[in-house]
């Protein structure tokens, strides 16, 4: 099964996303991880001003069949979250990249391990074998 | 290594994400969960259960050894119809759950899953002193469930089939049909609170009756997997074995003394089940909604709202067709009326929960 994996994205091996804007950074979940979950029907996400750990549970995401903690890649104090998931979330299955984005980090210094694209998909890949 | 039905290669060509259920690797969906719920709730959803076991068992005392073995009453369960048991244990705990179909001179019982072992072990320790024999069919036959409201009219205008006066089959009535050329039981029975049918074959034909049933009405049965099989139970308050049910509760505790018939004659577990419902129990399976913001899983705490354990949910999920977190649990009897409030435990923070009527969706079997 192939998934979509942009070219201009970071990745961790709990399947969260990155994109770097500026000195900020936007986080979400992968193509994979949204396939893997199925349709999600409940978001849980920290408050604006809050602060996230790399390598800790940030929020929750939840289907029908599971329930899953969503993993900070970095850490940094959160500046925004999209709050629009409260009501509506599949945009995190339709648009896991863009509309299903979740929280604007800005970075204090600290990061797990991130993929590039190929690397991500490479681990990907393994994960289905 | 995982098993693996006779429609393993069938279920990765229609994409499906297969996992682990039972020492089994099945299909937990095809197209998505809740697309797969709302196709069995409203028109047609084709479900692989060839995981579960299939017993037969015949002989001069097949009668008296089910009746010793299971706490329903066989003898009530007329010729050509199917009717739900339990098997306990001495103390009451609940062996599993199964159905038995009476069959011209034998009996099938169709177990769980994750029991088949277990349940069969069980028979054979039990069979001594009855002129009985108990053949496993399980890998000699295919097993699927055609479940919803649109199945009859469907299985009706299968080709190659006995199956136009399928309408007039009773609710859990089985009998013997030709099917797409091929001898079926076919069983008015199944596990999602839709009318529907369940269909037992020989297993070399398990592919042609796959794609044959879901071609009926030009495409319109959907492939279904054990994601939605588990939404669709969960609505109706069907008990999952290893959720509600286990060796370690007992029928009345789950809501389920209207299968102990403790008047039929001696069978196993009779002694210990009639003392449990003699003295009460003292604890329920209950249903409850979330009021507060929260969805409760197979396995959380539920509290007192003062704070104290005083339980466990056996399973939640947010429910496709309702629309809203709901789950069961067993409670205390005081807290098991509807309208009580405890508190479910969700990532260590307590979450307020009521208790409401059981089922959340009202089955709507044909009668």
């Amino acid at each position: 099964m192939a998934y979509n994996t942009p070219a201009d994205l970071r990745y961790s091996k709990t399947h969260e996303w990155v994109r770097q804007e500026g000195d900020e950074v936007v986080i979400g979940i992968t193509d994979y991880a949204q396939h893997a979950l199925g349709d999600v029907v409940y978001i849980e996400l920290p408050a604006v001003g809050s602060t996230i750990t790399a390598g800790e549970p940030f929020g929750v995401v939840e289907s029908v069949k599971a329930s899953s903690d969503l993993y900070a890649p970095l850490s940094g104090e959160v500046v925004a979250v999209n709050t629009d998931l409260e009501s509506d979330q599949a945009p995190i299955n339709n648009d896991p990249y863009g509309a299903g984005w979740m929280l604007r980090v800005r970075p204090s210094g600290a990061s797990e391990e991130l993929l590039d694209a190929a690397a991500y998909a490479a681990f990907v890949a393994e994960i289905e074998q | 290594m995982l098993k693996r039905t006779p429609l393993y290669n069938a279920h990765l060509a229609m994409g499906a994400r297969m996992v682990e259920f039972g020492g089994w690797e099945m299909p937990v969906q095809y197209r998505g969960i809740i697309e797969e719920h709302h196709a069995a709730r409203n028109r047609a959803g084709l479900f692989d259960i060839s995981h579960m076991g299939r017993f037969m068992v015949r002989g001069p005392h097949a009668e008296g050894f089910l009746q010793h073995m299971v706490t329903c009453n066989v003898a009530a369960i007329p010729l050509g119809h199917a009717g739900y048991g339990l098997l306990c244990r001495p103390h009451g705990g609940i062996v599993d759950d199964v159905f038995i179909y009476h069959l011209p001179d034998e009996f099938m019982v169709v177990v769980n899953a994750a029991n088949r072992a277990k349940d069969w072990e069980w028979f054979q320790q039990h069979a001594t002193g009855f002129d009985v024999e108990i053949e496993d069919r399980s890998e000699r036959w295919a097993m699927l469930a055609l479940q919803g409201p649109q199945a009859e009219h469907l299985l009706a205008g299968a080709e190659d089939s006995t199956t136009a006066e399928i309408g007039s089959l009773p609710f859990h009535g089985v009998a013997m049909t030709t099917l797409f050329g091929q001898n079926a039981l076919i069983a008015r029975t199944g596990y999602t609170g839709e009318d529907g049918f369940e269909i037992f074959f020989e297993a070399a034909h398990a592919e042609r009756f796959w794609y044959g049933l879901l071609a009926l009405g030009d495409n319109a049965v959907q492939a279904c997997g054990l994601g939605a099989r588990d939404s669709l139970r969960f609505e109706a308050c069907l008990a999952l074995y290893g959720h509600e049910i286990d060796e370690t509760i007992n029928p009345y505790e789950a809501r389920l003394g209207w299968v102990v018939k403790l008047d039929k004659g001696d069978f196993i577990g009779r002694d210990a089940l009639q003392a449990i419902e003699q003295a009460g129990v003292s604890r329920r399976l209950v249903g409850f909604e979330m009021v507060g913001k929260g969805i409760a899983r197979g396995g959380y705490q539920v509290h007192r709202v003062t704070g104290e354990p005083v339980g466990f949910v056996t399973s939640g999920m947010p429910s496709p067709t309702l629309g809203r977190p709901l789950g069961m649990a067993y409670v205390p009897t005081d807290l098991s009326s509807e309208g009580s409030e405890f508190d479910v435990m969700v990532r260590e923070r307590p979450v307020r929960a009521r208790v409401v009527k059981m089922p959340f969706y009202k089955p709507r079997y044909k009668r």
